[in-house]
């Protein structure tokens, strides 16, 4: 859809984050380009004889009045942000339309919600708690246990954390098709994947045991991460805390070059995404100076929609909604490993991976950073665009007297 | 909000098209009532500031709050009768009338040097001086015709404003 691609281009010229350096970013503004032209067309039509020619001067005295008032571009700006943004759209839950709209289907969707809700979810909450129960009877004493013989110790609860996550995808009647080779454990090598929700994390996780890099959460969800999570060597990072990336730069670092360690899985968009849209990548991953793995996820929004929209609801009814439906579906794919180009930068290989991603999946780029998500865009963006109008107005001071 | 087009009835729709001076078509209606419910998070009615600047392309326009106090709070019917000056549909007219309330902060029906001061002040930032605005714009009303304590009118701004081109397409599906 064109009008689509239209407004991603407006808000591309003024809306990217600060740690990206795309040129797009130095675009005139529209206002800019406005009193720019102007002023080229007054250079040209101005002759010698000006004074004498009283029409000519009162033209070009009208228009500077006119640019001074006509704010035209400026609102249009921001009334196409207001009926439709990129930003916003990559955050919108798109549910399945209903369709029990008839006088049969009604009754054939009420015996099927009857169905999940009676006869499957029962099932489903017995086969999780049987499975934590194994799952934890088994870890914590091995973890306690087996203190002093790490590696076998390691490969135990790894292969509990897998067996953990197949019980996990297995209540949801998970259907996930992997493509590509399956991830080596390498030294020097880091997992990139577009995020929809934190279940990808288990979804990947069945097949491989991951080092993930998340949000340190709270409640049920932030013991897990304290108290197993953390053995498999995961990172926690903090989104409030400023100085937090240094900190967790310099984790990451340490992590990728120990050779024992699990391999590292990180989810450079920083935040959950509706899985139609990613927005950008952070660098964070692509400055490590190792491989770099890209993994591409996209679920099949047929009998429900995986988007975890965190701002609507918590975790765990999150679950409880996947719990309840007939399947979740969804395809990974296991991208060929990339490596820095000579003369690349950390950004534009991480536009790179973002791209490769993006096609696989069949999902479009915005060039919104995540973080938007949470915090105002830098006043730095608002201030580019004073100055731009501020410096047109100055020539043509200038060239006017 | 699920399915909201389904909570517009026909006589809904009809209602909001008189208001609006038939300047959106039914289809536009139905969707910019999705995008306002999209906005609208917490379902209350109208969309706060603090919901419109979560929208980063509109938080980094230098005119925001401007927008904002013209914007917030404002239930549906009287957001689309806001917006309908950037239909294509609108009158040059129904533009120059927008253009005058963004100025016109106290709807006295009149724009002083000093209003237009301010939002050449929201325009520019710290870019320029308070004495670079007024040398700019003092010298730009005489050669207008007008004198620095003038008082503009709509039929003014018609004047130096010409034909404008403000006009703003409504995604529909």
């Amino acid at each position: 859809m064109p009008k689509l691609d239209k407004a991603a281009s407006l808000s591309g010229a003024s809306g990217i984050g600060e740690h990206t350096r795309d040129p797009s970013l130095f675009r005139p503004s529209e206002s800019e380009v406005n009193l720019y032209q102007l002023h080229v067309e007054d250079l040209l039509s101005l002759n010698p004889n000006a004074e004498e020619d009283p029409t000519v001067t009162d033209l070009d005295n009208k228009l500077l009045l006119r640019d001074l008032l006509d704010i035209s571009p400026v609102l249009t700006e921001a009334a196409s942000a207001i009926i439709d943004d990129s930003f916003t759209r990559c955050f919108k839950s798109n549910a399945p339309e209903p369709w029990n709209w008839n006088l049969y289907l009604a009754p054939l969707w009420c015996l099927g919600v009857i169905v999940r809700y009676c006869i499957l979810f029962p099932i489903r909450v017995v086969l999780l708690t049987v499975g934590w129960i194994i799952f934890l009877g088994l870890f914590f004493p091995i973890h306690i246990a087996l203190k002093g013989h790490d590696t076998v110790r390691k490969q135990l609860e790894r292969g509990l954390v897998e067996f953990m996550c197949s019980v996990f995808v297995a209540s949801w009647t998970g259907v996930v098709k992997y493509h590509g080779p399956r991830p080596s454990r390498r030294a020097k090598q880091v997992f990139v994947a577009n995020h929809t929700s934190m279940i990808d994390f288990v979804i990947l996780e069945q097949m491989t045991a991951f080092a993930v890099i998340m949000q340190k959460h709270g409640g049920w969800v932030g013991f897990l991460q304290t108290n197993v999570l953390e053995s498999l060597g995961c990172i926690w990072f903090n989104r409030t805390e400023s100085k937090d990336r240094l900190v967790v730069a310099q984790k990451l670092k340490r992590h990728v070059e120990d050779p024992d360690s699990n391999p590292l899985l990180v989810f450079p968009e920083g935040t959950c995404v509706n899985n139609e849209y990613t927005v950008m990548f952070k660098k964070g991953a692509f400055e490590l100076d190792c491989t770099v793995c890209p993994i591409a996820i996209k679920y099949n929004k047929i009998f429900v929609d995986a988007f975890w929209n965190s701002k609507k609801q918590s975790f765990t009814m999150h679950l409880m909604r996947l719990m309840t439906s007939w399947a979740v579906v969804c395809d990974v794919w296991y991208l060929e490993p990339q490596t820095l180009n000579p003369g690349e930068t950390p950004i534009e290989f991480a536009e790179r991976v973002r791209d490769l991603i993006a096609n696989r999946a069949g999902i479009k780029k915005v060039p919104w950073d995540g973080y938007l998500k949470y915090y105002r865009p830098s006043p730095k963006l608002t201030e580019k665009k004073q100055q731009n109008f501020a410096e047109a107005v100055i020539r043509r001071l200038r060239n006017d007297s | 909000m699920g399915n909201s087009s389904s909570l517009l009835t026909q006589y809904d729709l009809e209602d909001l098209q008189n208001h609006t001076n038939h300047l959106f078509s039914q289809r536009e209606i139905v969707s910019l009532y999705e995008r306002f419910c999209a906005l609208d998070r917490t379902g209350k009615g109208f969309i706060s500031a603090d919901e419109f600047m979560g929208v980063p392309e509109f938080a980094v326009n230098p005119l925001c709050q401007r927008l904002l106090k013209m914007l917030e709070g404002l239930n549906f019917k009287e957001f689309i009768a806001l917006l309908s000056a950037f239909s294509a549909r609108a009158t040059q007219q129904d533009k120059i009338n927008f253009i005058f309330r963004v100025y016109d902060t106290d709807a006295n029906g009149k724009v002083t040097a000093s209003d237009i001061l301010q939002v050449l002040r929201d325009l520019s930032g710290s870019f320029l001086s308070d004495k670079q605005r007024e040398l700019v714009l003092n010298q730009a009303l005489e050669q207008a015709g007008y004198t620095k304590d003038s008082a503009l009118t709509t039929e003014d701004f018609s004047k130096v404003l010409g034909n404008l081109k403000m006009e703003v397409e409504v995604p529909v599906d």
